[in-house]
């Protein structure tokens, strides 16, 4: 009853003073919206960026085979060399590689055909290995494995915009057969992933396609690299160079044969610019805070001098000094918290706005992906605030509460 | 009632310090309706202050109902004033942002009264100063001597013992200084213990004990026309 009593007497004391409880209120709330937001905001762009570019491995080679530059043991430049398995066997065993693939294209013109419809999506062949390095998400069965390699079976995974043009939405494609090249291959999985443009292909085992064409030729070849720091991809490059200038009689120097593209370059741009965006998100974030706790403490301090004639008629009146205390910091605790409750739920309901709106049309931006915010940050930085206000309101509320009356009444 | 000691006080500034009370001994026995008087800077309203609990004495003896009145801790201070006293100030000291009726429930908050009796008292405490149609108003909406009005029934409402004013009537225009005055003397008659501050002699006249004070001590006594029952 006494506390009920105690908090009516807290509420009506700021529906009273309505300016002074809506400015307080407004920087309590603009403090933890603008937080809000930030992390949110930062929070999409960082998604995007390890979106775009962790989801598949981190650390990848890509080789290709160009012409040679440099003549070399009698051989003219100029020459087009090309990769077979026995090459991507050898790069198999180099030091540092985690795991290798390949891509395999077949020669000519087909398409991928299911009853009477087809369509000219890419077909690439490649080893089971490859799962991890573009780590596609299977919505049913099951990616290549070694023994549709090793027994160059004719089966097919293929990915969701596949499905979607050639199969209705209750159809079961597993056990299905595509035609490419005329000849039929079992579908054994559909996949998805995070850019629906990443589907727009289907899998067959790279060694039965090699069959089909007649041949050992690989045309890209993938080293995962693994954990490997940037100078350590730097070696692992560099290794991979020799092994193969060594198995195709390429110049040492030349290093136009041998097309690789290093992913480790990408990714040291990219964590530099991550660490500066994290590195701004704080620094903006804690001024926002720092602002709030100002602006919180200014007017804390404000509205105990302004109430210093009430605080004497109170004390005149029987009030103890620590009720007189309890009943500023009360108030203000109860402000902060509602406000900044409201800044969060504001902040989040933009955020959760936002997304949705990007999930209703479809929005794929590059930049921009999943926002989200990081509750326990954002209570902490409410709790700052919440605590920062209470201890702005005790200090004065300590000093007025302790003046006598008859000096608190004159002011 | 009261009973005070060569009671003295003096106050500290920057540059000097100066004796506003040099000994003052002073008994006021229960229901007496004491007014003090004296020329402005003589020490009438640190003296009623001091009796108020509101200020400190630097030494002398203070008994109230027979309890002595020195080193209280502020909270100790706060109950008595709470309990024993009741205020009317010159300039009313009402919470403007609360209403007349919440206005003089207020004591009654600091006694964790709760609330709905609070506020039936406080209404009637409004009625008996004649203002029970008003409880709703804010300060701000009434006149100086209704706000008065309203100090009062809130120096009233915890049924104090000593009630303090401290020129009570000076913002207000005679006819309106006479109706406070007849509340007064009616709080009188139920026995509560009055001291008042005033400038005014007819205002003076109307209490059964004049003390004139001069230069920080008692001038003179005399009696009024209301003789003590
Ligand atoms: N807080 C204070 N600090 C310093 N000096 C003070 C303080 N309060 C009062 N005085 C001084 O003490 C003296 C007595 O003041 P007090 O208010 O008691 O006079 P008073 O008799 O009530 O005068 P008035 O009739 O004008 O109200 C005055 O000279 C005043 O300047
Ligand atoms: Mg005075």
């Amino acid at each position: 009853m006494i506390d009920l009593d105690k908090w009516q007497e807290i509420f009506s004391s700021l529906s009273r003073h309505k300016l002074r409880t809506i400015l307080t209120a407004l920087s309590v709330w603009w403090g933890i919206f603008m937080l809000v937001i930030l992390l949110g905001f930062g929070k999409g762009l960082q998604n995007s960026a390890t979106r775009n570019f962790s989801n598949d491995a981190e650390n990848v080679l890509y080789i290709w085979a160009d012409q040679t530059s440099v003549p070399y043991k009698g051989l003219p430049a100029g020459r087009f060399i090309g990769y077979t398995s026995p090459d991507l066997e050898a790069i198999k065993g180099l030091e540092g590689t985690k795991r290798t693939s390949a891509r395999f294209n077949m020669s000519g013109n087909y398409f991928i055909a299911y009853k009477n419809k087809s369509l000219a999506y890419r077909v690439q062949c490649v080893p089971p290995e490859h799962y991890y390095i573009e780590n596609p998400i299977l919505t049913s069965g099951r990616f290549l494995n070694q023994t549709d390699m090793d027994l160059r079976r004719k089966v097919v995974v293929m990915g969701e915009a596949v499905r979607e043009e050639l199969f209705k939405e209750d159809e079961d494609p597993l056990g299905e057969y595509l035609e490419i090249k005329g000849i039929k291959f079992q579908i054994v999985g559909v996949f998805t992933e995070g850019k629906k443009r990443e589907t727009e292909r289907v899998y067959l085992p790279l060694s039965t396609a090699q069959r089909i064409d007649g041949t050992e030729d690989v045309h890209t070849m993938i080293v995962d690299m693994g954990k490997a720091n940037y100078e350590e991809a730097m070696v692992i490059e560099e290794s991979v160079r020799q092994e193969l200038s060594t198995r195709l009689k390429i110049a040492p120097n030349d290093r136009q044969a041998i097309g690789i593209h290093n992913d480790a370059e990408n990714f040291k741009e990219i964590s530099l610019v991550m660490t500066f965006l994290n590195i701004f998100i704080w620094f903006v974030g804690i001024g926002s805070i720092i602002a709030g706790v100002i602006g919180v403490s200014n007017i804390m301090l404000i509205i105990v001098k302004e109430r210093t004639k009430e605080i004497g008629v109170r004390k005149a009146l029987g009030a103890t000094p620590n009720s007189i205390i309890s009943m500023i910091v009360q108030e203000s605790v109860f402000l902060t918290s509602i406000a900044g409750y409201l800044g969060l739920a504001c902040g989040m309901g933009v955020i959760f706005a936002i997304q949705k709106v990007m999930e209703i049309n479809e929005a794929e931006l590059e930049f921009f992906h999943n926002p989200e915010v990081d509750i326990k940050l954002v209570l902490v930085a409410l709790l700052i605030l919440i605590i920062s206000g209470a201890v702005a309101g005790l200090i004065p509320a300590i000093q007025a509460a302790r003046i006598n009356p008859v000096t608190a009444m004159k002011s | 009632m009261i009973s005070l000691q060569n009671i003295r006080k003096s106050y500290h500034t920057d540059y000097n310090s100066l004796e506003v009370l040099k000994g003052i001994d002073l008994t006021i026995n229960q229901g007496e309706f004491v007014s003090i008087m004296g020329s402005s800077g003589s020490g009438k309203s640190t003296l009623l202050n001091i009796l108020g609990l509101l200020d400190e004495f630097d030494s002398g003896e203070y008994l109230l109902n027979d309890a002595a009145m020195d080193n209280l801790s502020q909270k100790q201070a706060a109950m008595y004033r709470n309990q024993l006293l009741g205020f009317v100030f010159q300039s009313f000291n009402l919470l403007n942002f609360k209403t007349a009726m919440e206005n003089v429930a207020l004591p009654l908050y600091y006694q964790k009264v709760d609330r709905k009796k609070r506020q039936a008292l406080a209404l009637d405490y409004l009625d008996r100063v004649g203002l029970k149609e008003w409880a709703h108003h804010l300060p701000t909406q009434l006149s100086g001597g209704q706000q008065q009005r309203v100090a009062i029934a809130r120096s009233l409402i915890t049924s104090p013992k000593v009630i303090l004013a401290d020129e009570p009537t000076g913002a207000l225009d005679s006819k309106t200084s006479h109706d406070v005055m007849e509340i007064f003397k009616e709080v009188n008659r139920e026995g509560i213990t009055m001291i008042i501050v005033t400038h005014e002699e007819d205002i003076a006249k109307m209490t059964n004990r004049i003390i004139y004070l001069k230069d920080g001590l008692i001038e003179k006594e005399e009696t009024g026309t209301i003789s003590q029952t």
